[in-house]
């Protein structure tokens, strides 16, 4: 029998017990102490930084910076959480690379920017392992406001409105809080259980009440909110998975990408997950990239990741993608689903259509191409799931598929604001929904302190 | 190839770096490394008179400060001269001098102000076959508040006696080490020249406190709570030392007197620079305490390549060279009008010039051109004062430029002149001296 690595089908226990250790550890260790301070220096405390105005929270990266070189992190660690009180997970998982860092003025002269990210992360460490709160509620208003998912985008916005004294309600569809936070990243990017106790550090300015299990459409409607408390935020993020239009796509075997990357995050014994010998991942994001890069560490013999159109195009940041194949993932570029291959109901293939660029359009060559595939797995995006919010009396206005909201997150119904990834016109990052769960609260609150 | 071999009253060195009296050169074992290193010559680490020696304190001796990556920027020590016997130290002089000939080794001495004790130590120096011997009158701590180091060093007349004393009484060469605690370093040097000493060096250390623990508001080093001022040196007293050289350098009333340069020389360009300024040779110290005796070689290879590139073939082709470019502020031509320039290529977009200028000086560099992040000099308002270069985190990204004569300095709206005037004779220096009429 073929053990390992080598085992056929989808399969627990591929590598050594210890190697799951080494390889779901943390992505970007640490800066100790002294690493920070010179990294520190190397920032030149821009005017104007060009990194500050790439964050979608604005914070103030020079500064807490200086504050870091200055021997002060739990000033620092204030700096940050004064614009984004998860600026611990996001100096853990932003694509800084896309963001502050891709326009650091040492990235522009010399190719190496400030480690932006590790620092952010040095100092929200030192500030969270001294559980040093910054933020006192204010006098109580007496008002409440329901907040949809605890996802990046409700806990922001339940943290500015705890901090203006109003009463929050979290309603969470899933067992624990965090969002994609808990459930959506891989589980280098975020070790040691940080998403929860990101949680509990959030929530201990007190005044936000987590309800777990309760889901919009199923457990209560959108109408009870608006008429049981003063304001109401959505901040359920994308409950839908795209098919891959493929024939064949329900053969066992087939797996949403999200579904695994969750799985994996839960799991206490990595070396039970089971994962295919032969993965193929079908998308071009950082989703296609997490569960490649994981299967891969689980011990999947060949993962390849396809991609319908070129490098260029792919959502993947370049770092990400150097991720993947530094992790021995095949990247290929220009190729779609055909055709989900099964024997005895198991995938054992994927037959796949080379594209190409049609004058605008993106068409099938005609060409195939077979990959022998005992586990494919589905990322080829996540869309937003309308149906929870109907039934609720007034339908909510949607954009291109998602929440349609102003400038400051109201949506076309009174007393409720949106953000995050639900919402249209965003980026689908956390550090985005960050900020659009701050704003929408700075908005609610200022809603409700005109009566 | 460069002839760097030095020549300084009469001691002949291989090259012209010495290490200073102090730690590294208070026994043999610490020399013959030194020497074997590369090191031109030594100035033994300071002998006291006969008797039980001096002690040292027990705890910490050395404070320091920090820049980028705990890059060592300054030092500051409590440690005062040898605490070894001075009969060992005597029979070590004489043997490493024995053994290494063509180094320089120079004792420094350190002993009460009255003549009979320099009468006592001299001759049993000058036994060991020693080259010279260099007065110890700068010491700032511990030895001052006996009535020696820098307690003489402060008062011209004593420095002039001693030396005077010391000239009489050995045919060595008399080195004077000036302390730099004091106003005018000129009244030191005058003194000393008086009394007859063949050179002069400098600086000793500054009376400084590098820091204050703010747990048990003690200064640093800290000894059982309690601290004292420590002697300063390393990279962040360069600029004060050669300032200090250059001025005894220029001083008519010492014209000619040989310098030995002292002071944060940390490469061959910092022993290049001190002497331009005048500096016959040079001592070292706290860049070999931090990285140790190696170093001595980048400082050779280094001096001798930039000799060969400029066509300098030996040290007296340097030395002083840059003595007469230092003046007083009230002879700068005043018609010189510089302004700022910014590289557009290889600016990178800091901003660091804009505030600095638009927060602290002259609001003469722009943030933002038709919408966008741009740096450029608004030539109407810049004084030419060179923060922006100073602030600058890239090398030649901004340059001050010249205006030629007859340019329009725009921001007074008059070409600038050809003509070389100072302050002396400035319409708006009420002691003008106003030309003949």
């Amino acid at each position: 029998m073929p053990a390992g690595q080598f085992k056929e089908g989808i399969a627990g226990g591929r590598l050594a017990a210890d190697q799951y250790a080494d390889n779901f550890s943390d992505l970007h260790p640490p800066l100790d102490h002294h690493e920070a301070l010179v990294e520190s220096d190397r920032c030149y405390f821009c005017y104007d930084a060009p990194c500050m105005n790439a964050c979608p929270t604005s914070i103030d990266i020079p500064l807490f910076i200086r504050q870091i070189s200055t021997g002060n992190p739990i000033g620092s660690a204030k700096t940050i959480f004064d614009q984004n009180i998860l600026g611990g997970m996001c100096a853990r998982v932003c694509p800084t690379e896309t963001l502050c860092e891709e326009v650091c003025v040492r990235e522009v002269a010399e190719g190496k920017p400030v480690q932006i990210g590790r620092l952010q992360r040095y100092a929200t460490d030192v500030a969270m392992s001294e559980d040093k709160q910054f933020y006192q509620r204010a006098t109580a208003t007496g008002k409440t406001v329901a907040v949809v998912g605890a996802g990046p985008a409700g806990l922001a916005a339940a943290h500015r409105l705890a901090r203006h004294g109003h009463d929050v309600t979290i309603l969470e569809a899933r067992s624990k809080a965090g969002g994609l936070n808990e459930y959506g990243i891989a589980a280098y990017k975020s070790v040691d259980n940080f998403a929860q106790a990101e949680v509990d550090y959030v929530t201990a300015i007190g005044g936000i009440d987590i309800q777990n299990g309760k889901a919009l459409g199923r457990d209560y409607q959108l109408s009870d909110l608006m008429r049981n408390y003063d304001a109401v935020f959505l901040g359920m993020g994308l409950g839908g998975v795209n098919a891959l239009r493929a024939d064949g796509e329900d053969a066992d075997g087939v797996t949403n990408a999200v579904e695994f990357i969750a799985e994996l995050r839960q799991a206490s014994d990595l070396s039970s997950l089971p994962v295919g010998r032969r993965v193929v991942v079908i998308g071009g994001g950082m989703t296609a990239i997490d569960a490649a890069v994981q299967s891969k560490l689980l011990g999947a013999e060949e993962v390849t990741i396809c991609y319908r159109r070129g490098h260029e195009q792919m959502n993947a940041s370049g770092f990400e993608q150097d991720l993947a194949a530094a992790n021995g993932v095949t990247i290929r570029h220009w190729l779609q689903p055909k055709r989900v291959i099964a024997e005895g109901g198991k995938v054992s293939a994927i037959e796949l259509e080379y594209t190409a660029m049609n004058g605008d359009r993106l068409a099938g060559t005609g060409e195939t191409l077979t990959l022998i595939a005992d586990q494919v797995f589905k990322a080829i995006g996540q869309s937003f799931v309308p149906a929870a919010l109907n039934g609720s009396g007034a339908a909510i206005e949607l954009e291109a598929g998602r929440i349609k909201v102003d400038a400051e997150g109201r949506t076309s119904l009174a007393k409720v604001w949106a953000g995050g990834d639900c919402i249209f016109g965003g980026d689908d990052l956390t550090v985005s929904a960050v900020a659009q769960g701050r704003d929408a609260a700075e908005s609610i609150h200022r809603s409700l302190a005109q009566g | 190839m460069a002839d760097i071999r030095n020549n300084f009253v009469g001691i002949k060195s291989p090259n012209p770096f010495w290490l200073a009296s102090a730690p590294p050169t208070d026994k043999a074992y610490n020399v013959i490394r030194a020497f074997k290193a590369g090191w031109g010559g030594v100035v033994w680490k300071t002998l006291g008179e006969e008797g039980p020696p001096v002690v040292n304190v027990n705890g910490p001796r050395y404070g320091a400060i920090w820049g980028a990556d705990r890059r060592l920027l300054g030092l500051n020590n409590i440690e005062l001269i040898t605490d070894r016997d001075l009969q060992v130290n005597l029979r070590e002089i004489k043997q490493v001098k024995k053994d290494w000939p063509d180094r320089a080794i120079v004792v420094s001495l350190m002993v009460p102000c009255v003549e009979e004790s320099w009468k006592a130590i001299l001759p049993v120096v000058e036994e060991t076959e020693a080259d010279g011997i260099e007065l110890n009158f700068g010491c700032p701590h511990g030895m001052s508040e006996r009535g020696m180091g820098a307690a003489v060093g402060q008062v011209p007349e004593y420095i002039e006696m001693v030396v005077r004393w010391c000239k009489q009484n050995t045919r060595m060469p008399v080195i004077t080490k000036l302390t730099p605690n004091i106003t005018d370093v000129r009244k030191p040097a005058r003194a000393a020249f008086a009394g007859g000493t063949d050179a002069v060096s400098l600086i000793n250390t500054i009376n400084s406190i590098t820091g204050v623990d703010l747990d048990s508001f003690a200064p640093q080093p800290t000894i059982d709570g309690k601290g004292s001022h420590g002697g300063y040196c390393g990279p962040a007293v360069k600029p004060i030392a050669m300032n200090m050289v250059a001025e005894i350098a220029r001083d008519p009333e010492t014209h000619g007197l040989p310098i030995s340069g002292i002071g944060g020389i940390t490469t061959w360009r910092d022993a290049a620079e001190f002497m331009a300024l005048g500096a016959g040779n040079v001592q070292v110290c706290t860049a070999a305490m931090t990285y140790g005796f190696k170093i001595v070689q980048e400082m050779i290879a280094g001096l001798e390549n930039w000799m060969d590139e400029k066509g300098h073939a030996s040290l007296d082709d340097i030395v002083g060279r840059a003595t007469p470019n230092v003046t007083d502020w009230q002879y700068l031509n005043l018609n010189y009008v510089a302004k700022a320039r910014i590289d557009q290529d290889a600016c990178i977009k800091c901003g660091r010039c804009h505030i600095a200028c638009e927060d602290t000086s002259h609001q003469a560099i722009t943030s933002m051109v038709d919408g966008k992040r741009h740096f450029e000099v608004i030539e109407a308002e810049c004084v030419g004062c060179n923060l922006c270069v100073n602030v600058c985190p890239v090398e030649n990204c901004i340059t001050m430029e010249p205006l030629a004569a007859g340019v329009m300095d725009q921001r007074t709206g008059k070409p600038v002149s050809p003509i070389y005037a100072n302050w002396t004779t400035h319409p708006n220096n009420p002691m003008a001296k106003v030309a003949a009429e």
